[in-house]
């Protein structure tokens, strides 16, 4: 196949994969809203059976590995009923989730092949292997916590956006790259980065949810009444679950994030002459990095912690985004690769 | 400070069965400085400054005032990186300009206040960590702390029975828990009771201070870097060279505590420099074929530069930065004098390298001559019927120039750039116009005077800096040192696992051993979960095939 028969069918499979993910989104959406009965009841007699199994029966090795769906239908239905309607949106939803990533995966290893490089040389594929990523930790973290499966559809929506403006605005033609990329640095250094970017994605979704979970707790507690959010907080995962997720999701994408900073610099040594010259894109770089390190220190200091740290996570996340798309499209510098003209 | 640890705190919840057993590196290291002597009243507001500065709190205002700091760096031009932009700006802002440059906003990287801030930062850093130093070096040398009297206030609590002895029993849980590296140690309570204190994760913290330790050590060497490192740039033609003297650069930074003696002999000379280009006009490949002697008197070695690839020798780096087109002209001026083949580097303007530039020669007679003007490496002529380049390589180049006659001002004594003529001589009309002609190679435009000017090719020319930054391995070694402290002090969960074993007694009607257990995640509660029950299973049953726990 040609380049431009390749590169095509990227575009077909980038574009087939984003209607999954709305699919998806839709469907956990309907798995939200039509309340998580089915799913409570599920995991409240899973847990004590996952107790016996680690207190003297077989190992449960398989536990870590398996996708969330298949521990969901091979879970006992020990419930007087059936899945619930929620519960079985929620998988149809997982399950176009997984048929989505897969879809995108191939539109990314498909553009490798097409411009017979890394397949994240502009913004455009920049864009799609962050998503891809975020999409990818979301499901990791369904492994660990598979009671936050319903916030799909939270994850789901940035995504979406980022994919259609990648697909759109960001656009750029299967094409070769200048010298100065042309080295094994751009895959060791781009990929970390989107891998890190597209991991705080999904910290600062949980994040946000985090916050308006903990406010509807502050205002339950204080028995002021629910508050204009009420539903929205009444169906959201404890608060502690969800700064859980958003803390180890930040924690697991900050030293990934660190090694492709490190990276940069090496890569610029090799190519600009100097291994930190202030670039715009590397002066946001830093930015962003030292307000995520405050975000981790911020979550171990008195009077810090809770919804204090949470913003702080948020502006760090702020951060990568304004480096993303101001600093690339607007400010001028050594980073110009953007592929946009 | 700065403990990247205290997350996940089940301590707080973990820590009230038991204070005394409970830990005592938690509760210091939550408060690091406050094991400070009494001192005299007289430096009390000293030692609360200190405190202040060293806290948590104060750190994290110094790392936002940080990124705070470097933004309109990265927004408003700066002068070590573009001084002309900078000028730009201060003309097309004549209020608000000079006062941000009040500010050194247009140097925030060098400026004062910013200085000031990460110097606090730096303190801040050191104040704390050498505290911590001590406190992870004594908790190293520390037993595992006391069991506490009731496990079942842990997070972590389960209980079975044995029909072994309670010696016997601990010596297992003690011999299998060691097997998983955990630090146990056994002790004895009254009436036969047997306890088992076991702790793991020790590297938490080892990783927590190495990244800080790496951080510091890393600010410094980029520091000592910029003081004795320097670069200088400039621009070769084919065929010629330089030698590493501060006076041959066209720009030259060095580092304040730069001596002669840094800079080391060496010379070069571009042999050919080439770039190739693919189908669509992007470039596909820059080499420059170089030869180079190092030393005073070394050999002459070959070597070839490319982006990504410089020259690495000791005691600097060589890079290809950038390339273009120098047209070269034969001019014969009306006193009959021939200029053959002078030359001058055309900056390239864009993707097509349509170049400008411009070539005095200030001994031409009578009066001193100059062109400026563009070349255009393949030549096309837009609809408008002006000269454009269409594509980067000289397939078919021409110039398009202006001839000038009169004084260059070259002897006012104010530098001029090489690459333009002086805007005032031409304005006062001091230098005029005397022609205009687009040329093709080998074409000859002849004026009212006399004078020839013939358009006899082309050189390529490439821009070279030579830097020398001599801490930047250690940069490196503390960019590693970091990446590793936070992966172990981000991924490794410092535990604690109790174990109790109580013989056979008639009075609490018990026939058998009991066995209790109990455990305490300090960090990240919800994975120690699963650890705890395969560790219980495994204790249990020692038969039983063994988790991998971490």
């Amino acid at each position: 196949m040609g380049t431009t028969a390749l590169a095509h069918l990227s575009n077909t499979l980038y574009t087939f994969s984003i209607v999954c993910y709305a699919l998806a989104m839709v469907s956990l959406g309907a798995e939200y809203a039509f309340g998580r009965r089915g799913r409570v009841a599920d995991t409240a007699v899973a847990a004590p059976a996952k107790v016996l199994v680690g207190a003297g029966g077989p190992p449960v090795a398989a536990d870590a590995a398996t996708p969330p769906v298949t521990t969901d239908t091979a879970g006992p239905p020990v419930g007087p009923v059936g899945p619930s309607i929620g519960e079985r949106f929620g998988r149809v939803g997982v399950a176009l989730l997984i048929l989505g990533v897969l879809v995108h995966a191939a539109a990314v290893a498909i553009r490798g092949a097409a411009v017979d490089r890394v397949p994240w040389g502009n913004m455009y594929e920049f864009t799609s292997v962050a998503c891809l990523v975020a999409v990818l930790s979301f499901l990791a973290v369904l492994v660990r916590q598979p009671q936050l499966r319903h916030l799909g559809g939270f994850v789901l929506f940035p995504v979406l956006v980022l994919m259609f403006l990648g697909g759109t605005v960001l656009y750029a033609q299967a094409e070769q790259l200048v010298p100065a990329l042309h080295s094994y640095w751009l895959a060791i250094h781009v990929s970390a980065i989107s891998v890190g970017i597209g991991i705080f994605l999904v910290s600062s979704v949980a994040t946000m949810l985090y916050l308006v979970r903990a406010r509807w707790e502050a205002r339950v507690a204080a028995g002021r009444g629910q508050g204009r959010v009420s539903g929205f907080g009444a169906m959201l995962p404890g608060a502690d679950s969800l700064d859980r997720m958003a803390y180890r999701t930040a924690a697991f994408g900050f030293p990934l994030y660190t090694f492709g900073v490190i990276c940069g610099a090496i890569w610029a040594e090799a190519a600009w002459g100097k291994y930190w010259s202030w670039d715009p894109k590397e002066t946001w770089a830093l930015i962003a990095w030292v307000i995520y390190a405050a975000y981790l220190h911020a979550r171990a200091t008195a009077g810090w912690k809770g919804t204090k740290a949470a913003y702080i996570n948020l502006l760090g996340f702020a951060a990568l985004i304004f480096n993303f798309f101001v600093i690339n499209i607007v400010v001028s510098g050594l980073h110009s690769y953007a592929g946009l003209n | 400070m700065t403990a990247v640890d205290r997350d996940e705190t089940v301590a707080s919840k973990a820590v009230a069965p038991e204070p005394p057993a409970a830990d005592t590196v938690d509760s210091l290291s939550t408060k690091p400085t406050l094991t400070a002597p009494p001192a005299g009243r007289r430096f009390a507001p000293l030692i609360r400054a200190w405190r202040w500065l060293t806290s948590m709190r104060t750190a994290l205002v110094l790392l936002f005032l940080l990124a705070l700091g470097v933004i309109p760096g990265s927004l408003l031009p700066q002068r070590p990186l573009n001084p002309q932009k900078v000028d730009t700006y201060l003309t097309q802002h004549p209020t608000l300009g000079p006062f941000l440059d009040r500010l050194s906003m247009f140097n925030v990287f060098g400026a004062p206040w910013f200085a000031a801030i990460y110097i606090l930062l730096f303190v801040s850093l050191t104040g704390c960590l050498v505290p911590r130093i001590r406190l992870h070096a004594r908790a190293l040398r520390s037993k595992p702390p006391k069991a506490p009297k009731h496990f079942t206030r842990l997070p972590e609590a389960t209980t079975y029975e044995s029909d072994d002895s309670p010696t016997a029993v601990a010596a297992a849980a003690a011999a299998t828990l060691r097997k998983s590296r955990w630090r146990i140690i056994t002790r004895d309570e009254p009436a036969g009771v047997v306890t088992v204190s076991a702790e793991k994760g020790y590297l938490r913290e080892t990783g927590n201070l190495l990244f800080h330790v790496a951080l510091t050590v890393l600010l410094l060497a980029v520091a000592s870097g910029r003081l004795w490192g320097y670069t200088g740039s400039i621009l070769v033609q084919d065929g010629d060279g330089f030698c590493n003297t501060v006076q041959q650069y066209d720009s030259f930074n060095p580092g304040q505590l730069v001596k002669g003696s840094d800079i080391a002999p060496f010379c070069m000379s571009l042999k050919k420099f080439t770039a190739t280009y693919d189908k669509d006009g992007t470039a596909s490949d820059f080499r420059g074929n170089i030869t180079y002697t190092e030393g005073l008197n070394g050999p002459e070695k070959h070597d070839v530069l490319q982006v990504n690839h410089p020259l690495r020798i000791e005691g600097l780096r060589l890079y290809l930065l950038g390339h273009g087109f120098s047209p070269m002209f034969t001019i014969r001026d009306p006193s009959g004098q021939v200029f053959k083949d002078v030359s001058a580097p055309f900056l390239p303007q864009d993707a097509a390298f349509s170049s400008q530039g411009a070539v005095k020669l200030p001994d031409a007679k009578p009066k001193q001559i100059a062109l400026d003007g563009l070349f255009l490496p393949t030549a096309a002529e837009t609809q408008q019927g002006v000269l454009t380049s269409i594509w980067p390589e000289a397939t078919s180049p021409k110039v398009a120039i202006f001839v000038y006659e009169g004084n260059l001002g070259l002897d006012t004594g104010q530098p001029q750039s090489v690459y333009s003529l002086d805007r005032d001589q031409l304005s006062n009309g001091a230098l005029k116009q005397v022609g205009r002609k687009n040329l093709a190679p080998n074409q000859t435009y002849t004026l009212k005077d006399g004078t020839t000017i013939t358009f006899t090719g082309y050189k390529q020319w490439a821009s070279l800096q030579v830097s020398r930054d001599p801490a930047q391995t250690y940069v490196l070694i503390a960019a590693g040192a970091i990446l590793v402290g936070l992966v172990l002090s981000l991924r490794i969960r410092r535990r604690r696992l109790w174990v109790r074993v109580t013989p056979a007694d008639a009075d609490s009607g018990s026939q058998r051993t009991v066995v209790e257990l109990g455990g305490l995640a300090r960090t990240d509660a919800g994975v120690f979960t699963d650890e705890f029950g395969k560790i219980a299973a495994r204790l249990r049953d020692p038969a039983a095939p063994r988790e991998r726990e971490d």
